[in-house]
């Protein structure tokens, strides 16, 4: 009886690891897609996509997941098939320096600028 | 001075938005992937239209001969324009043409390649798409050039023209 309980119990104890593991895939993929651009309708994301080439992508995708590559390998995947603008989130590259710099130059301009007139109305007290 | 130099900022400021908004006025707002640089074939194991059997990549692709992969359909309308051109590009010796049917009925695509004829060397089947993801491929058709050295060099999307025909031909010479 108790070798019996001990079998059940490393039964369930299995099965939910493997249901543990699946699902963990699922958020993975579905991270993945949502972060994939459909070229099809590309105003959409794989995820949302019923095209023809967003099911093929979701294959792909669910496949390269089963063989162990990590996200970071299926996005450079699918950046070596249809270069960067298939990724939404856009890597750091000599391309996308503006996009990531700007916003940042601009924030530093505009920060200099409120300092100057801080500056200047704190002189203007005095 | 001081209104001078903001006024000199706004003027610079939506200069620079005007040209940024100008040019995407004029540029496509269609992404289209181009093979900038010299590819690999991607190594890949596919189904044989007529024998039905697996066949690895590296025993299609043989080097020292160029070879064109056509990815249609028999449902696709652009794939029999360009069918034609396709026949005139199998009739050269230096090239082979491999043929990857995309997404398609076995029977419908055999009705196509019988009406209008067989520019492929070999035809492979891709029921789900994804061999042709391998390849860099959204749509169909897609036509691939491969050099003697097993790289893909060219990529057209949508079907071929005889401009396109000329332009593989003087590659191929």
């Amino acid at each position: 009886m108790k070798i019996l309980k001990i079998f059940i119990l490393l039964f369930l104890v299995t099965n939910f690891s493997e249901l543990r593991s699946d699902e963990i895939n699922d958020v993975l993929k579905s991270k993945i897609l949502k972060n994939i651009r459909c070229l099809i309708c590309q105003g959409q994301s794989v995820y949302d996509s019923e095209s023809e080439f967003a099911s093929s992508i979701k294959l792909i995708v669910d496949r390269k997941i089963n063989e162990g590559l990590k996200e970071k390998q299926i996005y450079l995947f699918l950046r070596e098939k249809y270069g960067d603008w298939v990724i939404f989130d856009p890597q750091l590259n000599k391309n996308t320096y503006v996009l990531w710099l700007l916003p940042l130059l601009l924030f530093l301009f505009g920060g200099a600028i409120i300092y100057k007139k801080i500056v200047s109305n704190k002189n203007n007290k005095i | 001075m001081k209104n001078k130099f903001s006024l000199f900022i706004v003027v610079i400021f939506l200069s620079f938005c005007f040209i940024i908004f100008y040019k995407g006025l004029n540029a496509p707002n269609n992404y289209t992937p181009k093979v900038s640089e010299k590819k690999n074939i991607p190594t890949f194991k596919a189904k044989d239209f007529y024998s039905d059997n697996y066949i690895n990549s590296d025993k299609i692709f043989e080097e020292s001969t160029f070879y064109i992969v056509n990815i249609w359909a028999s449902w696709c309308v652009p794939c029999r324009a360009e069918h034609p051109l396709l026949m005139q590009l199998s009739k050269n010796q230096s090239i082979k043409l491999i043929g990857l049917n995309y997404r398609d009925n076995f029977n419908n695509a055999k009705k196509f390649i019988d009406d209008f004829g067989n520019p492929y060397s070999r035809i492979l089947i891709d029921k789900d798409g994804t061999l042709g993801v391998e390849f860099g491929a959204y749509g169909v058709p897609e036509t691939f050039l491969i050099d003697r050295k097993k790289f893909i060099i060219k990529k057209f999307v949508g079907p071929i023209n005889q401009e396109i025909v000329n332009e593989i031909k003087s590659i191929i010479k």
